[in-house]
């Protein structure tokens, strides 16, 4: 399996808090890989490290053989990597449709029309409310919007931030369904998640990342199988 | 019929404060910064147009152009020297930066221009060669609506509703929106933010010329504080509407030139500000987030 994405030993900084420290993992083609560990373990901040939105100090990051860490954020999507951000930051006075069309800023002259219809299928729901705002939309239909939305920019790697934070056990369930039919329709996913049974359970390999170091890896199976894991993060 | 005809000098002096207010807004809504030099764009405005038809003879039209083409660049140029380095620093800077560039716009016009007023060549003024007045006559004459003022208020109407159409319709508009709303997001989207705020300056700038040009056609005196008094107006304006809102600019400008002139009318002139200041007042007091804003509560 060719490596789609590698992280090299980074570390971040907000001023003088060192949120991660010398992380390094891969992601393969075609693979979903989750980070998983608690509040405040650095996920997210790895994850805005690799988009762009924040930047490491030292070490380095390759996405498809190219260098990211000079590539200022908003050029990054263009390169085939989408973040659905944590808390989905949708744009809440826009329409579901006008979100779904930011999603393909990056794709002049493409048939956006298609790719909607796309997304709409995989997503009914937000079909059925493309007109209204989402800030009217539920948490659940938000985050539907939020994945929608990035997989508007046809991306190689697709990042999700917490995709089941603050939702309903069967919104849960429903998201993660989602996420294995993009994975068996050929994406490439980075999960990060605070549910970590979940996570594991869809997921080729994980990292356990804590205090910004990642403390062990494995395949899903093994780390769920791992007492050490079991302990620490699924209540038992 | 009196009161019509206030009610109209009203309307064509608010339409002014909407067209200014239009560019604060825009402005505070993207890149959430009061540019307090945005009154500032319009002397220069008015400037350039005075020295395009009285040095250069062109005529008013192209005088406009010229104005706003300039006024477009010097949007573009402020923002990158005097904002761009402030992105991340705390509001109160960039605020202080703002009104620093008010100052230094007003001196440097005072250098090049001097402290004497100038006598500005109306784009329609006020009586033709033939020494008819270029004015619109209704009711056999009671009523005199000046053609600058239609145009104006035609102005006014049309910048509005491009402004709207811009913003709804078109990626470069709704891009604007997004970078409104969250710049992070907007980012992951692929949108270029610093580009998108430099592109809001340049349309608050080129609509400030075009204020400037109407303001100066309408009260042809020009000096280098021209622009400070419409500029505190239109900002008010905003504020009354409702800060970021275009239709709320629209409606606030439209709302203070009446006010003010209904109040110059009926009232008194010397009165007139402190009345329309005194209705802000109550107005934040009812609806702080001004008639058309949101008030939008942060989310946890």
């Amino acid at each position: 399996m060719a490596s789609i994405l590698k992280v090299d030993n980074i570390n971040v900084y907000y001023g003088s808090i060192h949120a991660v420290k010398d992380v390094s993992f891969e992601v393969n083609e075609g693979e979903i890989v989750t980070l998983i560990g608690a509040n405040g373990a650095g996920k997210s901040t790895t994850l805005n490290t690799i988009s762009g939105l924040l930047h490491s100090r030292t070490g380095s990051i390759t996405f498809l053989e190219e260098p990211l860490d000079k590539v200022p954020c908003h050029k990054v999507v263009s390169k085939g990597l989408a973040l659905v951000p944590e808390g989905r930051r949708v744009f809440l006075q826009m329409t579901v449709q006008e979100n779904l069309e930011m999603g393909a800023y990056t794709q002049t002259g493409k048939n956006i029309a298609q790719d909607l219809d796309t997304i709409y299928a995989l997503f009914p729901r937000l079909k059925e409310r493309m007109k209204q705002i989402a800030g009217t939309l539920s948490g659940g239909e938000q985050q539907m919007l939020a994945m929608g939305r990035a997989l508007m920019s046809h991306p190689k790697l697709l990042m999700l931030d917490e995709p089941s934070m603050g939702l309903a056990p069967i919104l849960v369930e429903q998201i993660f369904e989602i996420i294995q039919n993009l994975h068996k329709a050929g994406t490439t996913i980075l999960l990060v998640e605070q549910n970590a049974a979940a996570a594991l359970s869809v997921a080729d390999r994980g990292y356990v990342l804590e205090t910004g170091k990642i403390v062990t890896s494995g395949t899903g199976r093994e780390l769920l199988a791992s007492p050490a894991i079991k302990k620490a993060y699924l209540g038992g | 019929m009196e009161f019509l005809s206030y009610l109209i000098s009203g309307i064509s002096l608010g339409s002014v404060y909407a067209i200014i207010a239009l560019g604060y807004t825009m402005v505070y809504g993207i890149a959430k910064m009061l540019n307090f030099a945005h009154g500032d764009v319009i002397m220069v405005g008015g400037y350039i147009s005075f020295c395009a038809v009285s040095y250069l003879g062109l005529p008013g039209w192209l005088a406009l152009i010229l104005a706003m083409a300039v006024c477009t660049v010097l949007g573009i140029v402020i923002e990158g020297l005097a904002y761009k380095p402030l992105r991340s620093a705390p509001s109160l800077a960039v605020l202080i930066t703002a009104i620093g560039v008010s100052y230094f716009l007003q001196n440097t016009a005072l250098l090049i221009w001097k402290a004497a007023p100038k006598v500005y060549p109306s784009l329609i003024p006020a009586t033709n060669a033939q020494g008819e007045v270029n004015a619109l006559q209704l009711f056999h004459g009671q009523l005199s609506i000046s053609y600058i003022s239609l145009l104006t208020m035609a102005s006014c109407v049309v910048i509005m509703i491009a402004l709207t159409l811009f913003t709804g319709k078109t990626k470069m508009g709704k891009a604007m929106r997004a970078c409104s709303e969250d710049k992070g997001a907007a980012q992951l989207m692929g949108i270029n933010v610093n580009a998108t705020i430099s592109t809001t300056f340049a349309i608050g700038s080129a609509l400030a010329a075009v204020a400037g040009v109407l303001l100066c056609s309408s009260y042809p005196t020009l000096q280098p504080t021209t622009g400070s008094m419409p500029g505190i107006k239109a900002f008010t304006a905003a504020v009354f509407g409702g800060i970021g809102s275009i239709p709320g600019a629209f409606l606030g400008g439209l709302l203070l030139g009446i006010i003010e002139a209904l109040a110059k009318a009926y009232i008194s002139t010397n009165l007139a500000n402190t009345i329309v200041f005194a209705v802000l007042i109550i107005v934040l007091l009812v609806k702080p987030a001004g008639l058309l804003g949101k008030y939008v509560p942060e989310k946890v």
